[in-house]
């Protein structure tokens, strides 16, 4: 591989570090009640929002209907995911720097099924939130569950909440297209070199 | 013929009936008609002048004092939307001001407590000569009283009581970068000189009774205040005040009445003197002098309590001293200038170069020279002197007078274009004229009885001269009747042309003499939405519900408490018996704007708290009789706002039942807790 591949490869490694930058997704509530709007941001190693009490209001309105009280502590993955990113750049580094096409695929592959466990698990929570409801709790509407969107809008109750993939996100995807390009280039390269052989 | 003349004598006396009928129903349309031409003083597009649509913002606040209610009333500007009330000299059962145990200690005094006082004058602090939207510094009159709102909190944070003082009428004027806030005596009284008034007769009013003048520091940073002088002055009635600005910045001026030293009867025997005084105070040289040693020292016993806003909590301390400057022992400090009789407001142009006097008994409104003054005590251009204070001739300081201005002046503020506004009392109006030329050029009438009017930043350097708020005596038949007493009538009148324009009418509570405006965007982004919990410093704070706790030490029991959407924790409490002294320490543990909780006990000879998120507040309760007491949530918190009640039992004297306490069976996970990161 080439000086631009490898520097590509480096490149794609240290975007993974906007993941420490910025959160990874956000959720968006917004009611009448709140025309400021309440946003849960979920990082790598810890969940925010738009206030720093975001997560105690987000817990009162889902006491109401029995959702379990969001903690930060209680995501093991808070603790585990940085270790995996702060993974994926050394090694991703260390391809950049060994310079082997075959490892530059086998990293963006190991990244790409990383990041849809990562989704998997993600949605996983949401699932279990919003259907592992408090049999007690004071509002009950039969049949309903409350399971936030991944993607995209969902009306629940007098919430409409929005969950979109925020900057930190990016970080993985422009890893992705580093790595993709770096690998791309040097097959060029390597094309060439092997006519010119 | 005989029987025509016979006919018409018969008939006569029926036409000429009939006649008066028909006049009186027509003087009656007269009257109705005047009534509908009064209307038509309304502009076509007032409507749209003070529409702020649903959901907009107005473009000023304006504090309104609330006079004999001892509180302040905020309202929008142009809209005339009352926006708060907040309490300051008086007890406010709404929110528990003055009733529970952390705002008790702000009406203290020197009296004991007192729960209630009039308010009359609020000034906005100032930085460079311009309100700066951080403080509201207002007085009380009754029992002399400076206070302090915080305008990030809309709260009081500070009452100072004012010695050697009665009536602190002419209170509180702040110069132009809040270096002193200046208070003056209206009732002159008898000094013992050891802190209290002495036992004379007030036959001896003329010998024995003197005014003081208070000088206040104010802490640049916190807006702490500290009486740092008084200056004593002779026993007149000094009635209102206001600062110079510009070349006069280092002044402040005073009207006084009762000059006749009378002790009874004032509204004649205060009324015989043609001219009373209005007094000038160069303020740095009277701070000079203070600084440098002449400043004498007397005993005194007056109270400052301050509300610290980490744990919420007042605290009163008790000084012991204080510092005066005699006028006679400190020349320059001070000047009287004739006024006519019995002046009422003093106010100061935006150049700072006249000063306007309201002689609400005189036909003619005389405005002074600052430059005539200066030159005037340069050539020690005086007639006589009063206590050692020099007087100048009335012509020697005059710039003019504003001939037939109206009947009752009784305040003038300024637009910042060269005009001047007075209100006339007597003959109901607001009068525009050119400060310069000292012509009238506008008037328009008001309803009923100005006293007080305000322009935005009228009392500055550069008002704006957009709007003018005028407060009125007597509301009549403005609103609807609502029996004998009616709320006062203000009204916002346009000024941003030449001719004035009646835009809007608007009941006011209890009676605002003086008000403030100030440009909203000065004020709305410092305003605080709630309290950081892990910034609460109370000693009683419980900031997480596992926390909680009842303790008896002996015959007190303090509960810690605290409050979220939508339980109280703990709800169930035991152990309590009858002649007990509970005290409910109560955290609002929400961290979100506008989720206050309220608390209340049934049978409790108190008013209810209201606490904001992330605050403590701690209501006192002592059970008279034994059985079961519910308390419960008094703001409509939540969806679940009717569940948040709790139980106290309360046993005879001496009970063996122990004190236990509970919130909720033991449940696998807890309902929401507060988690303050």
């Amino acid at each position: 591989m080439k000086a631009l591949s490898r520097v590509l490869m480096i490149i794609a490694a240290l975007s993974l570090g906007l993941l420490f930058l910025f959160p990874m997704w956000k959720i968006y509530l917004e009611a009448p009640q709140y025309p400021e709007g309440l946003e849960m941001h979920i990082w790598v190693n810890q969940i925010s929002g738009s206030s720093e009490s975001v997560l105690q209001n987000f817990n009162i309105l889902n006491h109401y209907i029995g959702m379990r009280p969001i903690h930060a502590e209680s995501f093991a993955e808070l603790k585990i995911m940085p270790y995996v990113v702060i993974f994926f750049m050394i090694t991703g580094v260390i391809v950049g720097l060994v310079g082997t096409r075959k490892l530059v695929l086998a990293w963006v592959a190991l990244l790409m099924v990383g990041g849809a466990v990562g989704i998997l698990d993600f949605y996983l929570w949401l699932v279990r939130f919003g259907t592992n409801l408090d049999p007690t709790a004071p509002i009950k509407i039969p049949g309903m569950t409350y399971i936030p969107p991944l993607l995209g809008h969902k009306e629940l109750l007098n919430f409409d909440a929005l969950s979109l993939p925020s900057t930190g996100s990016l970080g993985i995807l422009l890893a992705i297209v580093f790595a993709g390009i770096a690998f791309y280039v040097s097959r060029k390269k390597e094309v060439k070199e092997k006519i010119t052989a | 013929m005989e029987t025509l003349i016979s006919k018409f004598k018969k008939v006569a006396p029926k036409a000429a009936l009939l006649m008066a009928v028909a006049a009186g129903a027509a003087l009656q349309g007269c009257n109705k008609t005047g009534g509908d031409d009064s209307d038509k003083a309304v502009d076509s597009d007032a409507a749209s002048a003070v529409y702020v649509a649903p959901g907009e913002h107005d473009e000023l606040y304006s504090f309104l004092s609330g006079g004999f209610n001892g509180q302040m009333s905020v309202y929008g500007i142009p809209s005339g939307r009352l926006l708060k009330i907040i309490p300051v000299f008086s007890q406010f059962p709404e929110n528990g001001y003055g009733y529970n145990e952390e705002t008790k200690p702000m009406l203290q005094t020197s009296h004991g407590f007192v729960p209630w006082d009039d308010l009359h004058h609020p000034k906005l602090s100032r930085t460079d000569g311009m309100a700066d939207g951080r403080w509201l510094f207002v007085n009380g009159n009754n029992t002399p009283r400076v206070a302090r709102i915080d305008l990030k909190t809309f709260e009081t944070v500070e009452i100072m009581e004012i010695p050697n003082s009665a009536g602190n009428h002419c209170s509180p004027y702040p110069t132009n970068n809040n270096e002193y806030v200046i208070a003056g005596t209206r009732f002159s009284v008898p000094l013992d000189m050891k802190g209290g008034t002495a036992d004379v007769s007030m036959e001896e009013y003329k010998d024995k009774f003197r005014g003081s003048i208070s000088f206040i520091k104010v802490d640049k940073e916190d807006g702490d205040m500290e009486l740092d002088f008084q200056v004593l002055v002779p026993g007149f009635d000094y009635d209102l005040a206001n600062g110079g600005k510009g070349p006069s910045n280092d002044w402040v001026f005073f009207t006084t009445y009762n000059t006749e030293k009378s002790a009874t009867l004032k509204e004649l025997g205060a009324s015989q003197n043609d001219r009373d005084y209005l007094a000038a105070i160069n303020w740095k040289l009277a701070a000079k002098y203070a600084a440098e040693g002449k400043a004498h020292e007397m005993p005194a016993n007056y109270y400052h309590n301050k509300l610290d806003h980490g744990s919420f909590q007042a605290k009163s301390e008790v000084k012991k001293t204080v510092r005066y400057l005699l006028p006679e022992e400190c020349p320059g400090m001070m000047y009287l200038l004739p006024a006519p009789k019995s002046p009422h407001g003093i106010d100061v142009d935006p150049t700072g170069e006249y000063m306007v006097v309201n002689g609400k008994l005189a036909s003619s409104l005389p405005v002074f020279s600052f430059s005539k003054m200066e030159e005037a005590i340069k050539n020690k251009d005086f007639d006589g002197e009063v206590n050692g204070i020099p007087v100048f001739k009335y012509e020697s300081v005059l710039y003019g007078e504003v001939k037939e201005p109206g009947l009752g002046p009784l305040h003038t503020e300024f637009d910042g274009k060269g005009n001047a506004y007075s209100t006339m009392f007597v003959s109901s109006e607001v009068v525009k004229w050119n400060v310069k030329d000292l012509k009238v050029t506008d008037r328009i009438p008001v309803y009923y009885s100005p006293g007080h009017l305000m322009i935005p930043g009228g009392d500055t350097e550069k008002p704006y001269g957009k709007y003018l708020v005028v407060m009125n005596k007597i509301t009549k038949d403005r609103f609807l009747p609502t029996g004998p007493e009616l709320m006062h009538s203000a009204q916002l009148i346009d000024i941003s042309g030449e001719k004035m324009k009646m835009l809007l009418d608007f009941p006011t509570v209890a009676e605002p003499h003086y008000a403030q405006a100030i440009k909203a965007d000065l004020v709305a982004p410092n305003s605080v939405k709630f309290h950081k919990l892990d910034e609460n410093t109370h000693p009683e704070a419980v900031k997480n519900e596992k926390d909680v706790s009842v303790t008896r030490k002996g015959k007190t029991v303090t509960v810690k408490m605290t409050a979220i959407r939508s339980h109280l924790t703990p709800d169930n409490i035991e152990g309590i018996q009858v002649g007990d002294t509970v005290l409910f320490h109560v955290t609002n543990l929400e961290q979100d704007w506008d989720v206050p909780h309220g608390f209340a006990v049934m049978g409790a000879n108190n008013a209810e708290t209201l606490i904001m998120p992330g605050a403590t507040q701690t209501l006192r309760w002592v059970p008279k009789q034994e059985g079961v007491f519910p308390f419960y949530c008094t703001d409509f918190c939540s969806a679940l706002h009717q569940e948040m009640q709790g139980y106290v039992r309360v046993s005879p004297k001496g009970s063996n039942v122990p004190i236990k306490f509970r919130m909720g069976e033991k449940r696998p996970v807890p309902p929401a807790t507060a988690s303050v990161n």
